[in-house]
């Protein structure tokens, strides 16, 4: 951090400028000029709040596919089939049992499960050769995403979370002083909010595993030398099968909060699949703090483009690509290039 | 050098092949026997996947980028083609003439490949997957929202060829040989192109880029022409497209439809331009007898399964299965000898043949 402060002086004052006028905007009641501006400050607040959170779902299911792809160089286009996989399997399960946390650790599990099938039975025949264990991902994709179908038919389904999950609370942020000089509170879907969180909780959970242990220390090694690992006597097929189930499970894990927040339909595949390759395109593959950093510029994109100019919402997404790879073509936070 | 060689020997009439002659007859006379679905639905429906999934293999067998947005390219013609021209829909339709449409069109899309090589070509090999990938989706969401130009959901319909020389391009017959002038056109063309210095230098890059970088080759110059000169062959596949379909909506550019025609491209094979004209006509074929077997709703199923197993244990595609059962058949001295030219042209390739 202090290092790009060094490096970058002006970029790091542009940021901190934005971050300010952001908070501004979010905390002050808005004088009569900038509502006509910008339209009301509820729309602003959801909007950022609702980009944040989608920002957190997105990095829920990119960090398990830039974790695989740093280590293994296997871009798994499968990874939307896996999120969606894991939706189908928490709802049957949730539904089963009443109980959606039970149903969330299962979709983890058997997805994590379906993701050591995967690299056990596929990848490991086909070492070295990534273009052929993408095209194999796609295949694998087209059909699990005619089973998905075939199971689970073409219609919506809606998790039901435990009560105290769902509801809407009172943020402290003041929307508009009314006349009578009671101030109106936003308010927030609770369950969103909860998205956040886990988000947050899972990306300090892997930086600390990633960072803090000896089997994080492992991957970090194998995203730098695959081989010289394997030379130092540590069993890189076990490292890259773990990877792979935790990568996958992550996926699984993303479906069933996803689904919970929106829902789950099929074609969510595609979308989350997008939604990872852009966000590991802008934030650098390989690296979870760019998953984190591009799914919080992807989601706030999104969102603001959605409730600003909603025909061109995709084309702002896209730009960000664009730019991205014409200034940095590793990616904001990509080491190698 | 060595390309002098190269480009004069492989091309002579002397070297033409029966099994040529005999297809290029059959071509030729296919409507006469055939009836009007096979001649419409079938054949021209085949000769126009395999024109768009040809641009693809061009990109990926010579130039190994490997292009998932060569159907939204296509797309984008078939758009222009609505747009700049007449349709049904009562939105755009400027009503240019159809010669400056298609001209137009055809453009546009080749400069939009060629943007998209311009972006994607910065970053190297399974970037490219990935980025053209995020585009194709992009572009289907984009055409799906925006109802101001491209008629969101809906589309566009009743986009009609002209009527030319007193012939109605629609029937059967016409958009048959029209289909199969501009494939056969495009497949010499690429076959040209492929023992062009041009094409031969695009083959180099692929194999070793940082050898033809430090012999003072261009290398990305060389591959965003390769995305410009694939664009060219998308647009007018896709021009055909919107004229077969008379329609064009979403769902002709949808994500599942891209990957069908890189399915094609693979089950063919990559390492000639025939390829996706074979892997065109197995996957019609399939896409419309697939419901005497199983169940019409379990046709994707079929098709990954078939791509799947191409992947798996032919990489070549048909090509690759054709090429190893002919070397099975011939002495054991020939097929060592053809093994090896095989090797030499893409060692990439060389671990499918150590199983045969």
């Amino acid at each position: 951090m202090r290092n790009f402060i060094e490096r970058h002086t002006f970029w790091a004052i542009v940021l901190l400028l934005v971050v300010v006028l952001f908070l501004w905007m979010i905390f002050a009641v808005w004088p009569d000029w900038l509502v006509e501006a910008f339209g009301r400050k509820k729309t602003f607040v959801n909007t950022l709040l609702n980009g944040v959170t989608l920002g957190g779902l997105y990095f829920l299911v990119a960090s398990g596919f830039t974790l695989i792809f740093g280590l293994m160089r296997n871009v798994n286009l499968a990874h939307g089939s896996m999120y969606l996989l894991g939706a189908y399997i928490g709802y049957e399960v949730a539904d089963r049992t009443g109980n959606w946390f039970f149903g969330l650790a299962v979709a983890f599990l058997a997805v994590a499960i379906s993701g050591v099938l995967l690299q056990v039975l596929i990848f490991r025949r086909m070492a070295n050769d990534d273009l052929r264990q993408t095209l194999v991902t796609i295949g694998i994709s087209i059909i699990a995403a005619d089973a998905m179908l075939a199971i689970w038919t073409g219609t919506t389904y809606q998790f039901s979370p435990p009560d105290w999950l769902f509801g809407a609370a009172d943020l402290p942020i003041i929307s508009v002083i009314k006349s009578s000089g009671a101030a109106v509170y936003i308010k927030y879907p609770v369950f969103r909010l909860v998205v956040l969180a886990i988000a947050v909780a899972v990306g300090i959970g892997l930086w600390i595993f990633l960072n803090r242990t000896r089997i994080g220390m492992m991957i970090r090694a194998g995203v730098n030398d695959r081989e010289m690992l394997a030379a130092t006597g540590v069993n890189v097929q076990l490292v890259f099968v773990l990877v792979f189930a935790i990568g996958a499970g992550l996926a699984g894990f993303a479906g069933v909060i996803g689904g919970t927040a929106l829902s789950v339909a099929p074609g969510e595949d595609i979308r989350y699949l997008l939604a990872s390759l852009v966000v590991v395109i802008v934030g650098g593959l390989g690296s979870i703090t760019g998953a984190a950093v591009g799914a919080l510029i992807i989601g706030l994109a999104e969102q603001f483009g959605l409730a600003y100019f909603p025909t061109y919402g995709v084309v702002l997404t896209f730009l960000i690509m664009v730019v991205v790879l014409a200034v940095r073509p590793q990616g904001l936070m990509g080491g190698r290039g | 050098m060595d390309s002098r060689r190269l480009f004069s020997g492989s091309f002579s009439l002397k070297n033409i092949h029966p099994a040529v002659l005999i297809t290029a007859v059959f071509l030729v006379a296919y409507p006469s026997f055939a009836t009007d679905f096979f001649i419409f639905q079938i054949g021209a429906y085949s000769l126009i996947l395999g024109t768009i999934a040809l641009s693809l293999m061009m990109l990926a067998g010579y130039g190994g980028m490997v292009s998932l947005a060569q159907l939204t390219v296509a797309g984008l013609a078939a758009y222009l083609m609505a747009i700049l021209g007449d349709n049904s829909m009562g939105v755009m339709g400027l009503g240019w003439p159809w010669w400056l449409t298609v001209i137009v069109s055809v453009l546009g899309a080749a400069l939009f490949s060629t943007f998209i090589g311009a972006v994607s070509v910065r970053t190297e090999g399974i970037y490219t997957i990935m980025i053209t990938l995020a585009v194709a989706v992009a572009f289907f969401y984009f055409v799906r929202q925006n109802y101001v130009l491209f008629n969101g959901f809906t589309g566009f319909a009743g986009v009609e060829p002209p009527i030319l020389f007193g012939v109605y391009w629609r029937d059967p017959v016409p958009f048959y040989y029209l289909s199969l002038v501009v494939a056969v056109g495009f497949f010499a063309a690429v076959s040209y192109c492929a023992r062009s210095t041009f094409g031969l230098g695009l083959q180099a890059i692929r194999d070793n880029p940082r050898r033809m970088r430090a012999l003072g080759y261009n290398v990305t110059l060389h591959r965003i022409v390769a995305y410009f000169f694939s664009g060219i062959v998308a647009g007018v596949g896709g021009v055909l497209l919107v004229w077969f379909n008379g329609r064009v909506s979403p769902g002709t550019v949808g994500v599942d439809v891209a990957i069908d025609i890189l399915v094609i491209a693979v089950v063919g094979g990559m390492r000639h331009p025939i390829g996706p004209f074979l892997g065109a006509i197995a996957f019609v074929l399939l896409e419309n007898f697939a419901i005497d077997l199983i169940d019409r709703e379990r046709f994707n199923m079929v098709i990954g399964a078939a791509f799947l197993l191409v992947v798996l244990f032919s990489p070549d595609g048909l090509l690759g299965l054709w090429n190893r059962v002919r070397d099975r058949l011939r002495f054991r001295g020939n097929a060592q000898l053809s093994a090896e030219r095989v090797n030499k042209d893409d060692p990439a390739s060389s671990g499918s043949l150590e199983k045969s």
